[in-house]
């Protein structure tokens, strides 16, 4: 039991030492998941919003918080979904892109996440990609799309043209 | 004695927060006179999204190649994931004490409120992207309308799935295009796959007084304005696709909004309910 509670701004540092399960190198602070922190007298609230709706990882990330808060002394704790508004990828921190790049999956580029449908259907079906995504391993932008799904609801999969490597894409949502 | 709220807060933002948070508050929710066309609303689509997604979750690990495996399972998880929404939502109206699981384990196929469409077998790969196609162009356009509803939490769970749902539609649209304007077989197959499922869109569009109901409170558009926006979508991608787009007129199968359905739905439940008719309330 702590004596006093510790403030909201340790709490947010505690939490960016929760991983998240399936990028291990980001936490949940990083992937901007975390939205509010705030006590409720002795109750510790803790609002998250999930990715993508059906993402199984969510039951684990809360999990997840749970223990660690509970392994920092705090008793009382509650987690709260929040849906509005809704995770935009925006929300990743300059921190976090910069992991996930050196972990070996290429950050979102923002502002691609609502194209124009129809121009961005005839590129695609010619086999261009209206994307520059930098290979996170050699740099390379001579990349192409394999799949807008990959291997979890965030990422599509996309290989590199001049090292050969598949790598994932953190996609626009 | 119960404090006073302290007027010297200085938290503004935590203010700011709370205030949103009221405002959050959805007076649809508890009200009584609209909970039973409010739960059927809430259950068809929750129940579309469902069976939908349980549809597509039967390729997993059977997709024709590794990316479309994936695709799939993702797509029916984003689907699996809106029908918790939805229903968690229906059992917060019906207030009876059930939740998301219990309303999709443990009701039986008159009580599900999906349309016929989706829960007809998977087919072959092209039937399963062509239904899917029919029904995103629905679902995009449904969706759209609803980030504007008079109800906050149909708004956020509508905003949520949206973004999703526009990866939906981008794949099947590509694919009934590559497909249709492809080889003569799967221009053929293709074919074939829209009039199969052309007579059961029209229930996508119907009305009752379910309808009526939730349009009068602003909740949700009225199925017909839906219909532009899907002839436009259909329409383009079907001539994109080298395919013909049928007649609109003609013979109409419906009635699964209102708990008629066809053979196939029974069979699907019995799959999907399995464990927890064996095993009730069985959890991990």
């Amino acid at each position: 039991m702590l004596g006093t509670l510790p403030s909201e701004a340790e709490i947010w540092d505690w939490l960016s030492e929760v991983e998240d399960p399936e990028i291990p190198v980001i936490s949940v602070v990083d992937l901007g998941i975390v939205r509010e922190v705030r006590w409720e007298g002795d109750t510790l609230v803790v609002a998250v919003t999930p990715t993508y709706s059906g993402c199984p990882a969510v039951a684990v990330i809360n999990f997840a918080i749970e223990s660690h808060l509970q392994e920092k002394g705090v008793e009382n704790i509650r987690l709260e979904r929040r849906l509005s508004p809704p995770w935009t990828t925006q929300w990743l921190s300059d921190e976090g892109r910069e992991k996930l790049r050196e972990y070996g999956i290429a950050p979102p580029i923002e502002g691609t996440g609502t194209p124009d449908q129809r121009a961005q259907r005839v590129a695609r079906l010619e086999g261009r990609s209206s994307l520059d995504v930098a290979c996170p391993r050699c740099g390379s932008l001579h990349t192409e799309r394999v799949s807008q799904f990959g291997s979890t609801p965030c990422k599509a999969a996309w290989r590199c043209r001049d090292c050969l490597e598949p790598f994932d894409y953190f996609k626009c949502i | 004695m119960p404090s006073l709220p302290d007027m010297n807060a200085t938290n503004v933002e935590e203010l700011a927060l709370r205030a949103a948070e009221q405002q959050h508050h959805d007076p649809h929710v508890q009200n009584v006179d609209l909970k039973p066309a409010f739960f059927d609303w809430l259950c068809r689509m929750g129940d579309n999204a469902l069976i939908a997604g349980h549809r597509l979750s039967e390729w997993c690990g059977k997709g024709p190649a590794l990316e479309e495996d994936i695709a799939l399972a993702n797509t029916a998880l984003d689907l699996i994931g809106h029908a918790q929404l939805w229903l968690g939502l229906a059992a917060e109206v019906e207030d009876e004490g059930r939740d998301a699981d219990k309303l999709a384990y443990l009701r039986d196929a008159m009580r599900f409120r999906n349309v016929q469409l989706l829960e007809l077998p998977r087919g072959d790969i092209g039937e399963t992207l062509m239904r899917e196609f029919l029904f995103d162009a629905w679902h995009h356009a449904m969706l759209s309308r609803l980030t504007e509803s008079t109800s906050p939490r149909v708004a956020e769970i509508a905003a949520k799935a949206l973004k999703e749902v526009h990866y939906h539609l981008e794949r099947s649209s590509d694919l009934v295009i590559r497909l249709g304007d492809g080889s003569e077989e799967s221009h053929r197959r293709m074919g074939a796959a829209l009039a199969l499922y052309w007579p059961y869109t029209g229930e996508l569009f119907e009305s009752d007084g379910v309808d009526k109901a939730v349009i009068a409170e602003g909740i949700a558009p009225d199925p017909e304005d839906l219909r532009a926006a899907w002839d436009e979508t259909v329409g383009e991608v079907l001539r994109e696709a080298t395919l013909e787009v049928p007649e609109a007129k003609g013979h109409v199968h419906t009635g699964g909004r209102s708990g008629r359905h066809t053979e196939h739905l029974g069979f699907l439940l019995a799959e999907m309910q399995f464990l927890q008719r064996a095993y009730p309330g069985a959890s991990w």
